[in-house]
């Protein structure tokens, strides 16, 4: 078995030590239109690995947007995204695209669970794009559900659970290639205060256990909980104290 | 981080998506390839039908049909005026005189009453009868007209006929009956204590297969010794195609006062024969089978399209698992590659069943190349792959935001 280093070329600042996980520098992302909107202005981020934020903000603040770019689904108008060090701008799609499949997981508010698939070949389809060998992704997907207590339901279909199941199966589809960064889009939006905890201490277990977490949310609860917290607002990002 | 090298994307996996995609409706699956197994159904059975039909041909028609025909006076009623038209005793030069005919012979049954055949002269009359071979009278040019081979000696000759001389071939079971194996020591039959000296022995014929069991005596000795009252028939040749035309003129060169009294059966030409059983094989089955396959490659590309704006969530999903473009295009492509091969499938099947049923109907044999039953099903399969293409570029360019957003 080969092995394989994520690109380490970026700069290591002054001190010599491994550089950001993520590192936007001034990106702005404007939609244009009859009235061109400016979803993203001079935003400045740093994330690191093991890190664990929350962006919270009003709707149409440009949460959603920031993520997208984050998750290289989006590509900033201006400004540089650094993932592992690497500038992302002259990556072409297909590079862009197997960086994402490698690196990144997602979690959405509406769960985007294939409703024909079981449970475990949901969680497994996590891993069919992103490199994981065809004889491991069953394995794989099943201790993936372990991690988020959902193994009792691995044959089920997703239309047959709740709100909060369906949000850990995305959670373990999401880790399942072992990303180094997870982005969750109001996770928790269409969750019960109960559930929300729930999948709250999931995201909490993780990053424990080394993944760092972007996690965008109108719940201040969730937001509570991150060890960093921003605030996002036409389109601009401040970091609270 | 050390991470195991991994399998991209493949084809097993393409292929496992593709039919788990399609699986999940298999109503919409079925009616989507409906068109499908139609029009290939249909181009399938048209080749079946014709493949069949030709085959048919091969069987029924060969070259002894299209040759040999054969003029007979008609079966008249005796009461009613005007006698039986007769055949005349030199209608086989008449015959052979026409354009397009290539040999023409008369021959004649000779019914006898209890006639005595043996090949020496009998002497206990009281003997009970074996099994008597018949008697026929030929002119010269019947061993061609009747495509006949001669298996020793030789065929009645002209000479024999104007000499009305006391010769006689046998027929193949004839000879066989009458203990007479070789000619050439001249061996003789008695047919009722007269003598006949044998000069040949008739192996084979494609008409007229009496002639293989009976003596056949030069047509003026069987008038002078039996008092034959007219020519049975007149068995003629003709050049392949020119049956037609021979038809039309022989009853009047033969009795030009009386031409209908005869009946005649010439063959019909070989494109004839084909017509007649390619009238089945009608090209409406093709023209249906192609507007059915266009139906269902516009169905394919609908449904198709509908699957690609219903499913945006997951193509948006997809993408943000890391589905290139190209994986998203492939994927689609394959969908409607596979119903379209379902379709092919399905039709072919349908195609070999109906080429089988009419064979069966009309109790032929039935003929349907394999080869040609793969295309057809691989034909539905490219169907699809056109249809799919659209659609599939469509999904592959939608932006992964937009399509997760909007497919919520
Ligand atoms: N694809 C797009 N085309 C045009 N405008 C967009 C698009 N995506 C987002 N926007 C606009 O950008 C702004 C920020 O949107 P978004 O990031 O979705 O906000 P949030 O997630 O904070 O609610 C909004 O005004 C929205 O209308
Ligand atoms: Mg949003």
């Amino acid at each position: 078995m080969s092995t394989e280093q994520p690109p380490a070329i970026g700069a290591a600042d002054a001190f010599g030590a491994p550089p950001a996980l993520v590192r936007l520098d001034g990106v702005a992302r404007s939609f244009p239109g009859a009235t061109t909107v400016l979803a993203l202005r001079d935003v400045d981020m740093v994330i690191h690995q093991g890190d664990y934020v929350s962006i919270m903000g009003p709707s149409g603040s440009g949460k959603s947007t920031l993520l997208n770019v984050l998750g290289l689904l989006d590509r900033p108008t201006v400004g540089r995204y650094e993932l592992d060090g690497v500038d992302t701008a002259p990556l072409k799609d297909r590079d862009r695209t197997r960086l994402r499949g490698r690196r990144l997981g997602f979690v959405f508010q509406a769960f985007h669970l294939l409703a024909r698939r079981s449970v475990l070949e949901n969680v497994a389809l996590g891993m069919t794009y992103s490199g994981v060998p065809r004889g491991q992704r069953r394995g794989r997907a099943w201790r993936a559900l372990e991690r988020v207590s959902m193994t009792h339901r691995a044959s089920f279909y997703p239309t047959t659970l709740s709100g909060g199941e369906r949000q850990r199966v995305a959670v373990a589809r999401a880790v399942a290639g072992e990303p180094a960064l997870l982005l969750a889009d109001e996770p928790t939006g269409n969750l019960d205060a109960a559930t929300s905890a729930e999948v709250l201490e999931l995201l909490e277990d993780l990053n424990r256990s080394g993944l760092a977490i972007a996690v965008v949310t109108h719940d201040p609860e969730v937001s509570a909980a991150a060890r960093r917290r921003f605030a996002m607002r036409d389109g601009r990002l401040r970091e609270e104290p | 981080m050390i991470r195991p090298r991994g399998d991209r994307f493949g084809a097993r996996d393409l292929f496992g998506e593709s039919v788990r995609g399609l699986a999940g409706r298999p109503g919409r699956l079925a009616l989507t390839a409906l068109a499908v197994v139609l029009g290939i159904g249909s181009l399938t059975a048209t080749v079946g039908f014709a493949q069949t039909g030709a085959r048919q041909l091969e069987a029924t028609f060969n070259a002894v049909d299209a040759v040999h025909g054969v003029v007979r006076p008609a079966e008249q009623d005796y009461g009613a005026a005007g006698a039986q038209a007769v055949l005349p005793w030199d209608g086989d030069q008449t015959a052979a005189r026409l354009n397009g005919v290539e040999a023409a012979g008369l021959v004649t049954e000779i019914e006898l009453t209890a006639p005595v055949i043996a090949a020496a002269p009998v002497h206990d009359p009281m003997a009970p009868p074996t099994r008597a071979p018949g008697v026929m009278a030929a002119t010269p040019g019947l061993l061609d007209a009747v495509s006949g081979t001669l298996g020793q000696g030789v065929w009645l000759t002209g000479f024999h006929e104007q000499a009305a001389l006391p010769v006689a071939v046998l027929g193949r079971d004839a000879a066989t009956l009458l203990g007479v194996t070789r000619v050439d020591n001249q061996p003789s039959v008695f047919i009722d204590e007269r003598s006949y000296t044998v000069v040949g022995i008739l192996d084979r014929v494609e008409r007229v297969s009496g002639l293989l069991n009976a003596v056949i005596v030069p047509q003026s000795t069987a008038r002078a010794v039996f008092g034959l009252a007219a020519p049975g028939g007149l068995q003629v040749k003709v050049a392949l195609g020119a049956g037609p035309m021979v038809g039309e003129v022989i009853t009047t060169a033969l009795s030009p006062n009386d031409p209908s009294g005869f009946e005649v059966s010439m063959p019909l030409p070989p494109s004839k024969v084909r017509q007649q059983v390619t009238a089945d094989v009608n090209s409406l089955f093709v023209i249906l089978g192609l507007v059915a396959l266009a139906i269902g490659a516009v169905t394919i590309a609908v449904v198709t399209s509908l699957s690609v704006i219903e499913r945006r969530g997951e193509i948006g999903l997809r993408r943000a698992l890391g589905a290139t473009r190209l994986n998203v295009a492939l994927q689609f492509v394959a969908e409607s590659a596979v119903v379209g091969l379902l379709g092919g499938l399905t039709g072919a099947a349908a195609g070999v069943f109906a080429t089988v049923g009419l064979a069966a109907a009309r109790q032929w044999t039935p003929v349907l190349d394999l080869r040609l039953v793969g295309a057809a099903a691989l034909t539905g399969c490219l169907v699809g792959v056109l249809a799919g293409l659209t659609p599939a570029i469509r999904a592959a360019n939608l932006e992964p935001a937009t399509a997760l957003q909007e497919g919520a």
